[in-house]
């Protein structure tokens, strides 16, 4: 028994590595500057999904507030690249511990709150967080602000030629995350969450420490995502609230792991590489966002989704029930 | 300047949107209640409710005062429709039954924004002339707009319509009872799913009044609910959840605290205050100030 | 030596209510000890009390020759409580192997280890050829057997069971009373809730009988049941006796 549960992991390893390697080999092949982006954008929101589904897939902590660690890791960056010189790897690395910091900040009133009443909260601290970035002149209030071009090169991780090196950028980042999903699966903390997720009463009764685990999961969680939000702030060279904090960030690292199977090791990749090339398609077809044909996808899938597959797509993929665990 | 008379014509304001935002949040809470299910698309029904009492006027130039009633009805029909092909399902829910009770109604919301988008394009809109907008009228020498001013009355009469109605009628014992205790409920024979369809209904009812009233003095556009959803979600946090009468109090403190808020901080920061209340109950009350549960 | 578990003129109030009033009872190394009365008795209360769901009102609790009253569940089951859920409390979305390692998490820091100590429970349990089902697939006397496993993973020095035995069919309740009796012989005190007295008197080595949450009678199971007073709590409660 212990063998087939090495040799699943061991397995999931050689699947991400070759997976990794395909996608690694595609920029000599993909030439157009659209599919690039399209490409980059798919692995980011891989990753970021990825990174959501710590926190609310296997901790069970949903979070529709995301966008708030989104946009502290692409402001701390920018902030401290604009205004102090600090080069964005340090940026990021800030940006990320800012966040994890205020995750749990913010978990020590907001995990006492179960189920729906934590989802609120989530929303509304992420709307807080836009309100104040909105009024916060220093860091340029509603008019945001734009990243200095300072010539390519990886030390100030700024490439204005080419969109290869971003497109590394996001498949390391993704894999990082997919790896670190891939760790924590087999420790004491994902056994925690999922036993969190699953009856918090039993959990405690076991000598998990409920509280904790949760704000474990945060840290991690918003962590990875800031480091997401400080790649995106390089990468498009222009921030502003809505542009980073916005709620459709917490919709789109949501998305892709319900659509692939919240709290699965798989369901975030999958579900973002169906879900971002579908809505830059519907985009190209339907002309801009504001058209809402986007979200009347999003929407309907999510809905079809939940009531009929709550595993996501991944569980279409697992063997019959009875043989193990849904990956 | 801050004088008497400018903070006593803010408190005056404040607390008449304030009746409005427990009418809007007045549903939210009965669903909670009654089954502790949030709705996340009752933005969003508001929303819709806004967009009929516009079409309405524009199209057969129904005064949105004498259309609420039709909005409302309108309105109920789709709540208890949402529940009977949506929510019920997604209660019986075997794996991960949390994140599909969210994410069915989170979903719902995001169509229903998309479909206003599409089919209404994102336009601003607006109700030119009605009976009540842009008139004012003046009590002791306070100004208070008329729309708002009807809007408080509807609100109060509703609270107390809802009042007699689950302390009056069998309908109104019976929804009591679900949330006391949804097994009773079906030993005395009553359809359980009939009893949510109605609450489904009733709280949709509710926001529909409120959005009827406030198509009158508010643009309407595609993702007009969400900022009002936020309220109503800060409004129940306050008033204790699943209260109905939390929600008119909670209501009442929002508007209040916005309209000092207002007073004292620029436009653009309005909502801080509010939000600052919320975050003030999380730390301190996570059942809110009313909350019994 | 002192006893494992001691309970000192413990109260609960809920609101008016009195679920225990001046409880005080103790737990010998080694015992199989029964806890019973008839509904509404406190039993579950007392249950709760000691596994840490709450703090008592009044009075104090000693585990292990030190004051645990105020200390939450996962503190003591770190110090030795394990407990099963009358209503059980499975990871639903977990195979059962996982479910174990959680509670064997507690003493083994390293992965593999928390594993090889939870198949060992499962092997000791009889629920290793179900180790890789979902929890959610078990039947009902499977998913009783899976609570004991995942406590006993926690290596508890004391087993708190809440109305194991109540609702199985006789065969499976005979497999229940076996696993009991080897949980004890591997050197671990049982506490045990029941409401039907029928199935616990011949396990037990003494009961403590409570009533309207107060303790009626404890002694040796033969004593209790014949006792007066017990048969007198229990009269109300025809179903129970008769069972």
């Amino acid at each position: 028994m212990d063998k087939n549960f090495a040799a699943r992991r061991r397995r999931d390893l050689i699947i991400a590595a070759v997976l990794a390697a395909i996608a690694a080999l595609t920029p000599l092949f993909v030439k157009d500057v659209v599919v690039q982006n399209v490409l980059i954008l798919t692995l980011m929101y891989a990753g970021l999904s990825q990174s959501w589904n710590i926190l609310s897939g296997y901790c069970g902590q949903i979070s529709l507030g995301h966008a708030l660690y989104f946009g502290l890791g692409a402001y701390t960056t920018e902030l401290l690249f604009t205004k102090f010189g600090v080069l964005p790897w340090f940026g990021m690395l800030a940006g990320g511990t800012v966040s994890a910091l205020i995750a749990m900040g913010l978990g020590y009133p907001f995990f006492r709150l179960r189920g729906h009443y934590f989802v609120i909260a989530t929303i509304v601290i992420a709307e807080i967080g836009l309100l104040l970035f909105h009024n916060w002149e220093w860091a340029g209030a509603a008019m945001g602000i734009t990243i200095p071009i300072r010539g390519d090169s990886w030390l100030k991780f700024q490439f204005a030629r080419s969109k290869v090196p971003y497109f590394y950028f996001a498949l390391v980042l993704c894999c990082i995350a997919w790896l670190v999903t891939w760790w924590l699966e087999d420790s004491k903390w994902g056994f925690w969450w999922r036993a969190v997720k699953d009856n918090p009463d039993a959990a405690e009764s076991l000598g998990v420490d409920v509280f904790n685990s949760k704000m474990g999961a945060a840290a991690v969680s918003a962590f990875l995502v800031a480091v997401g939000g400080s790649f995106y702030a390089q990468f498009v060279s222009y921030i502003d609230p809505e542009s980073v904090m916005g709620f459709q960030f917490s919709l789109l690292m949501a998305l892709p792991a319900v659509l692939g199977g919240i709290g699965t090791l798989w369901g975030p990749v999958l579900g973002a590489a169906i879900l971002i090339p579908l809505t830059e398609i519907t985009r190209f077809k339907f002309g801009g966002s504001g058209s809402g044909v986007d979200l009347i996808i999003y929407g309907t899938l999510i809905v079809l989704i939940s009531l009929a597959l709550p595993r996501g797509l991944v569980s279409l993929f697992s063997r019959p029930k009875k043989t193990g665990a849904t990956r | 300047m801050l004088t008497v008379e400018t903070i006593v014509q803010s408190l005056a304001s404040g607390l008449l949107m304030g009746l409005l935002y427990g009418l809007i949040a007045v549903g939210l809470a009965l669903i909670f209640g009654l089954m502790d299910v949030t709705n996340f698309a009752h933005g969003e029904f508001l929303m819709i409710a806004m967009y009929l009492s516009f079409f309405l006027f524009a199209f057969f130039a129904i005064d949105p005062l004498l259309s609420a009633p039709l909005v409302a009805a309108a309105l109920f029909v789709f709540g208890a429709v949402v529940y009977l092909l949506l929510v019920r399902f997604a209660m019986r829910a075997k794996a991960n039954a949390g994140m599909v009770q969210i994410f069915t109604t989170f979903g719902l919301a995001i169509v229903m924004r998309g479909l206003a988008q599409y089919f209404f394009t994102p336009d601003y809109r607006s109700i030119p002339q009605s009976w009540l907008g842009g008139k004012t009228v003046s009590i002791g020498g306070i100004f208070l707009p008329e729309p708002q001013l009807v809007g408080a009355l509807v609100s109060i009469a509703a609270f107390a319509g809802l009042y007699l109605f689950i302390h009056r009628t069998d309908f109104g014992r019976a929804l009591e009872a679900t949330r006391e205790d949804p097994g009773a409920v079906a030993l005395v024979g009553i359809d359980k799913n009939r009893v949510f369809a109605f609450g489904w209904g009733l709280g949709a009812a509710l926001v529909g009044l409120a959005g009827a009233i406030m198509a009158v003095f508010f643009y309407i556009y595609p993702d007009v609910g969400a900022s009002f959803a936020l309220i109503a979600y800060v409004t129940v946090a306050l008033g204790g959840f699943g209260s109905v009468f939390g929600a008119f109090a909670g209501g009442i403190i929002v508007g209040l605290v916005e309209a000092v808020t207002a007073l004292v901080l620029p436009p653009s920061l309005k909502s801080v205050g509010i939000y600052a209340v919320y975050l003030l109950v999380v730390f301190i009350r996570p059942r809110g100030l009313f909350g019994s549960m | 030596m002192t006893a494992l578990l001691e309970t000192r003129g413990v109260w609960q109030r809920f609101g008016g209510l009195v679920a225990n009033s001046d409880v005080s009872i103790s737990v010998g190394r080694g015992e199989i000890v029964g806890l019973i009365g008839p509904n509404g008795a406190g039993k579950s209360t007392l249950f709760n009390l000691i596994a840490g769901v709450l703090p008592p009102t009044q009075g104090s609790i000693w585990f292990d020759g030190e004051d645990v009253t105020k200390m939450p569940a996962a503190a003591r089951c770190q110090r030795g409580v394990g407990r099963t859920f009358q209503v059980v409390k499975s990871f639903e979305t977990m195979t059962v192997i996982d479910n174990v390692i959680v509670g064997a998490l507690v003493r083994n820091t390293v992965m593999r280890e928390a594993r090889r100590k939870a198949h060992e429970v499962l092997e000791f349990t009889g629920l290793a050829a179900r180790a890789d089902v979902l929890a959610s697939d078990l039947v009902p006397a499977e998913k009783r057997r899976l609570e004991v496993a995942r406590a006993l993973a926690t290596e508890p020095k004391l087993l708190l069971l809440d109305e194991v035995l109540t609702g199985l069919t006789p065969t499976e309740a005979q497999t229940g009373v076996a696993l009991v009796r080897k949980v004890r012989d591997a050197g671990i005190t049982v506490l045990m809730v029941e409401h039907v007295m029928e199935i616990v008197m011949p396990l037990v080595d003494r009961a403590i009988v409570l009533d309207l949450g107060k303790v009626l009678v404890e002694g040796k199971p033969n004593d209790v049941v014949r006792d007066p007073k017990v048969i007198k709590a229990y009269l109300g409660d025809r179903h129970a006796v008769g069972a």
